[in-house]
């Protein structure tokens, strides 16, 4: 399983990200600059969090023009798998990698907390270890992460089961709606999720709950 | 030409950033404040002299990086 990490100037959560990867599958993934125009030949992309540009503009915007995540486009669309978390997510999706965008918290404050997130869909590469269903903890950190889209589309993540994390027990930090905490592409190989499980997979870290999610790209 | 340009949530979109001012404006006493909507000023110069090519460079701008039109409404002004 080769994977690069994709590093914008303000993004800050790439090094956690590098260190889950190796950690949970046994590769060290590659570090790519967001500068570079063509991706290194692996088969997982991960485009960490962080602030990307000072969230300039809105957040995730700028980066998601760069040269790097036209070819991230280009190859997702033959099948690479691509994951965005936090400031990816926001990235990937203002690039149209996922349809919606992530707004402004509800509550108008920067959150930073340990939220419950319930595995909605076990059938994804990062979710095949999990159990449908099942609940775990993860921490988030973000103003922005109130989930909107229109209604057609969100008719057809929640049909299509493209809905993959849903905050559970009352712990929707932002308001996004119907609590949806991270969603797949229809061609089932591009996820974007708003919390961090890089930083649950170690004793260390308090708890391993997220570490089945690495261990699933294992199996992907 | 200068292009003036206003982004705008869309009508129904939560802005917690305007409610949060009609909150501010009601605890400096100013009564009777019924909504406040927040967006956005942007003033783009360009080159182009052609009126008609330069609007539609701008509209491009628009579409591609200055608005998000899942949630944003834009409005261009040329002078």
């Amino acid at each position: 399983m080769k994977s690069a990490v994709i590093t914008f100037p303000g993004i800050n959560r790439e090094r956690d990200m590098m260190l889950a990867l190796e950690a949970t599958t046994g590769h060290k993934p590659i570090s790519v600059w967001h500068t570079e125009a063509t991706l290194p030949d692996v088969d997982l992309v991960v485009v960490p969090g962080g602030f990307s540009y000072g969230d300039y503009l809105r957040c995730g915007a700028i980066a998601a023009r760069s040269p790097i995540l036209q070819d991230i486009r280009a190859k997702s669309l033959k099948g690479l798998k691509v994951l965005g978390v936090c400031n990816g997510f926001q990235i990937i999706t203002e690039a149209g990698l996922l349809p919606g965008v992530l707004a402004r918290n509800a509550a108008l404050k920067f959150v930073c907390r340990e939220v419950k997130l319930k595995i909605e869909n076990n059938q994804t590469f990062f979710t095949n270890k999990m159990a449908k269903g099942q609940i775990v903890s993860c921490p988030v950190a973000h103003g922005e992460g109130n989930y909107i889209c229109d209604a057609e589309t969100l008719k057809a993540l929640e049909g299509e089961g493209r809905v993959v994390f849903r905050y559970a027990e009352g712990t929707n930090p932002n308001g996004a709606t119907n609590d949806i905490a991270g969603i797949v592409s229809a061609s089932g190989n591009v996820i974007g999720m708003m919390p961090h499980p890089e930083n649950m997979i170690e004793a260390i870290h308090g708890k391993v709950d997220c570490r089945p999610l690495f261990e699933s790209l294992l199996a992907a | 030409m200068k292009a003036k340009i206003k982004v705008t949530l869309k009508n129904g979109v939560l802005d917690p950033q305007g409610k949060a001012i009609v909150g501010a404006l009601g605890s400096l006493g100013f009564a009777g404040v019924n909504g406040v909507r927040q967006g956005k000023y942007f003033e783009i110069d360009v080159a182009e002299t052609d009126k008609s090519k330069a609007e539609a460079a701008i509209k491009q701008m628009c579409e591609k990086l200055i608005a998000n039109t899942v949630i944003e409404n834009y409005d261009i002004e040329l002078a």
